[in-house]
C-alpha cells in the first residue's frame, strides 16, 4: 500500500480540503487592510493600517479585552485544579462508578453549549446569584476541566507505576514523590492543557451569552457588532487579532506534545 | 541477617505530620481517592449535574401566559406544546440540517483524513495536522464572522461565481425550493454550507484516527488474496472506518443541533431549536417552555450516543 505512488486525485483532494479550511480565515486578514469602510465588495479597495490605529484607541474593545482575559486566567486556573485531581483520581485504580464520573466530566463539551448555558443561567436564579465575571467563570472552569483532564490522563498513563515505587523506597513519602517525581513529567502536558483551555475560553461565545449578565467579553462585543454596519473596518481588525491570539497556545500545546501518541488539541 | 529485621524499639527514620499522613493515605488508598475526586466530584455533581436535573425539573412546571409567572405546579403541557405543528416544524428542521451536515462533513473530511492516515508521512504528517487542528479552535464567532463577509452581496463569493462562469448555475440553485432563498447568504445552502465548513475539522481527525489504527499487514493480506485496490478499499477500509466517521458525526450532530449563532446570522429566517430555546428564557421569559425544547436535544443526543456505542465509535474519539 504504501510502496505505491500517491493517487494526484487524492492529493488534490487532500490539499484542496485544507485551502478551503483556510480560505476564509485569510479572507479576514485581507479585509482587516481594505480601504473601505461599509461593504465587502471584492476585489478589495486598497491597503490601510488605519482601523488598527482606530481599534486600538477605542475603549470598549480594550475593556473587553480585559475582561476576557482575566474570565479566561480565572477559568484556566480552576479547570487546573480539578482536571489534575479529576486526572490523578480517575487513574489510579478501577472502582464503581468510575464510568459514570468521567462521562460528566465530557458531558459539558458533548452537550451543545446552549444546554450548559441555559442550566447554569436557570441554576443561578434559582440561588439568587446576579449574574456576572464569577457566573462566566463558573461556566467556562466547566467545559474547561475536560480539557485538562484529559492531557494529564493520557500523560499519567504512559508514567509507569513503577517510578513512584522506586522514590518510595527511597524514602520519599507520597507528597514528595508527587512534587519530586509525578509533578515533574506532568508539566508539558499541563502547560499544554492549561493554553487549550485558555483559547477556549478566551472565545467562547454560546455559554458565555447566558451567563453574562452585563458584562461585555470579546465574543460578545464581536457578536453585538456584527449588527452594526458602520464599524465594519475596526470588527475586521478585532477579528484578526483574535484568530491571531489564540492561534499562539494551541501552536504551544501541540508543539509541547509533538512527540507523544496523544497530542494535545486532538479533541475539542 | 540480624539488620534485615527491624526491632519494634528502634526509632521510625522520621515521623513528621506530613509523612504520618502519607502513610495512612497510602495504606487507606480509598480514602486517598476520596480527597482528590471531592473537589471535582463536587462541582459536576453539584453545580454542573445541579443545574441540568433543576432545568430539566424547570420543564414539567407551568408557565401563566397571562401574568408571565412560573409556577411549580407539575405539568406536561410544555411537553404537548412542543407536538404543536410549529414546533414539531422547529425541531424536524434542526435535525433534518444536522443529519445533513454531518453526511456532507463525512464526505468532504473522507479524503482529507484518508491521505493524512495513510500516505503523508514526517513533516507532511505534522503540517496536515496542525493545518487541521488550527482552523477547528480558531474562534468560532470569527469563523462565521468571516462567512458573513465571504457571502455578502458583491463579496468575494459573487465575484468568484462570476469570474467562473457559474453565475446560471448559481441563479437556478436559487431558485429552488428548501435550498435557495433571494442571495446565497438568505439561502438554506448559505447555512448548510457554513455549519459544514465549522464543523469540518471535528470530523477529520476521528476519521484520520481510525484509518491510522488498520494494519498495514491487513491491506497486503487482502492484495496477497486477490483483491484489487478497489476492493481492499470497499471490503477492508471502509467498514474500518466507521467507527471514526460516527465518532465525527457525533460532534457534527451535537453541535448543529445547538447552535443557535449561524441560523441567526446566515440563511432565511425560521427559528432552531437553539433560537427557541434562546427567545423562549430571553424576552418571552419562559423557561419552562425553554427547558422543554433544551430537553429535545439532550434525548436525541442520547439516542444517538447509544446507537454510536454499538459500533465501537467511543474507541475512536
Amino acid at each position: 500500500m504504501h510502496s505505491e505512488r500517491t493517487p494526484w486525485a487524492l492529493r488534490l483532494a487532500a490539499y484542496g480540503g485544507l485551502a478551503f479550511l483556510h480560505f476564509p480565515i485569510l479572507v479576514i486578514f485581507a479585509y482587516a487592510f481594505n480601504t473601505e469602510e461599509s461593504a465587502f465588495s471584492f476585489p478589495l479597495q486598497g491597503f490601510t493600517l488605519h482601523w488598527f490605529a482606530d481599534a486600538f484607541a477605542r475603549q470598549d474593545i480594550f475593556d473587553a479585552i480585559t475582561v476576557s482575559l482575566k474570565v479566561a486566567a480565572e477559568a484556566t486556573a480552576l479547570a487546573l485544579v480539578l482536571g489534575t485531581l479529576a486526572a490523578l483520581a480517575l487513574s489510579r485504580r478501577d472502582f464503581c462508578g468510575k464510568n459514570g464520573i468521567t462521562l460528566l466530566l465530557i458531558l459539558p463539551i458533548a452537550l451543545p453549549g446552549i444546554i450548559t448555558g441555559i442550566a447554569l443561567l436557570n441554576a443561578f436564579k434559582v440561588a439568587a446569584l446576579e449574574p456576572g465575571m464569577l457566573t462566566i467563570v463558573v461556566g467556562h472552569a466547566t467545559f474547561c476541566v475536560v480539557i485538562v483532564y484529559n492531557n494529564v490522563v493520557a500523560r499519567l498513563r504512559r508514567l509507569p507505576a513503577s517510578l513512584i515505587e522506586a522514590s518510595m523506597d527511597l524514602g520519599a513519602d507520597s507528597f514528595q514523590s508527587f512534587r519530586h517525581v509525578v509533578l515533574p513529567s506532568l508539566a508539558t502536558s499541563l502547560l499544554a492543557g492549561g493554553m487549550l483551555a485558555f483559547a477556549l475560553s478566551f472565545d467562547e461565545i454560546i455559554v458565555t451569552t447566558f451567563t453574562a449578565g452585563h458584562e461585555v467579553t470579546l465574543p460578545i462585543w464581536m457578536l453585538n457588532q456584527l449588527g452594526r454596519p458602520r464599524d465594519v473596518p475596526v470588527t475586521n481588525v478585532v477579528a484578526m487579532l483574535v484568530m491571531a491570539v489564540t492561534t499562539l497556545p494551541i501552536l504551544g500545546a501541540w508543539y509541547l506534545t509533538r512527540d507523544t501518541t496523544d497530542t494535545a488539541g486532538s479533541g475539542k | 541477617m540480624s539488620s534485615m529485621a527491624i526491632s519494634p524499639t528502634s526509632p521510625a527514620p522520621r515521623t513528621s505530620l506530613a509523612r504520618r499522613v502519607s502513610a495512612l493515605l497510602y495504606r487507606r488508598t480509598t480514602l486517598a481517592l476520596l480527597l482528590l475526586l471531592t473537589p471535582p466530584l463536587l462541582w459536576f455533581g453539584v453545580v454542573y449535574l445541579g443545574s441540568l436535573l433543576t432545568l430539566i425539573a424547570q420543564s414539567f412546571y407551568t408557565f401563566d401566559d397571562f401574568s408571565m409567572q412560573v409556577t411549580p405546579e407539575w405539568t406536561l403541557a410544555n411537553y404537548r406544546a412542543l407536538l404543536d405543528a410549529a414546533n414539531l416544524d422547529i425541531v424536524l428542521r434542526t435535525v433534518s440540517m444536522a443529519l445533513a451536515v454531518s453526511a456532507m462533513s463525512a464526505l468532504l473530511a473522507f479524503p482529507l483524513a484518508y491521505y493524512m492516515a495513510r500516505y503523508a508521512k514526517g513533516s507532511e504528517k505534522a503540517f496536515f495536522y496542525v493545518a487541521v487542528m488550527l482552523p477547528m479552535w480558531a474562534s468560532y464567532l470569527v469563523k462565521v464572522y468571516a462567512w458573513t463577509v465571504l457571502l455578502a452581496k458583491g463579496g468575494i463569493s459573487w465575484w468568484l461565481i462570476d469570474k467562473l462562469g457559474l453565475t446560471p448555475l448559481y441563479e437556478w440553485m436559487l431558485t429552488l425550493p428548501g435550498i435557495g432563498g433571494s442571495t446565497l447568504s438568505t439561502s438554506n445552502f448559505g447555512r448548510f454550507w457554513v455549519f459544514v465548513y465549522i464543523w469540518l475539522p471535528f470530523m477529520i481527525l476521528p476519521i484520520q484516527a481510525a484509518l491510522e489504527r488498520i494494519p498495514d499487514n491487513l491491506l497486503a493480506a487482502s492484495s496477497d488474496l486477490g483483491a484489487r485496490p478497489w476492493q481492499t478499499f470497499v471490503h477492508i477500509i471502509l467498514p474500518m472506518a466507521v467507527p471514526g466517521v460516527v465518532a465525527g458525526s457525533i460532534f457534527t450532530f451535537s453541535l448543529t443541533l445547538g447552535d443557535y449563532i449561524i441560523p441567526q446570522l446566515i440563511g432565511p429566517s425560521g427559528f432552531y431549536i437553539g433560537n427557541m430555546v434562546y427567545s423562549m428564557q430571553g424576552s418571552v421569559g419562559n423557561m419552562p417552555m425553554a427547558a422543554a425544547f433544551t430537553v429535545v436535544p439532550i434525548v436525541l443526543i442520547g439516542v444517538y450516543l447509544t446507537l454510536a456505542k454499538r459500533t465501537g465509535a467511543f474507541d475512536a474519539l
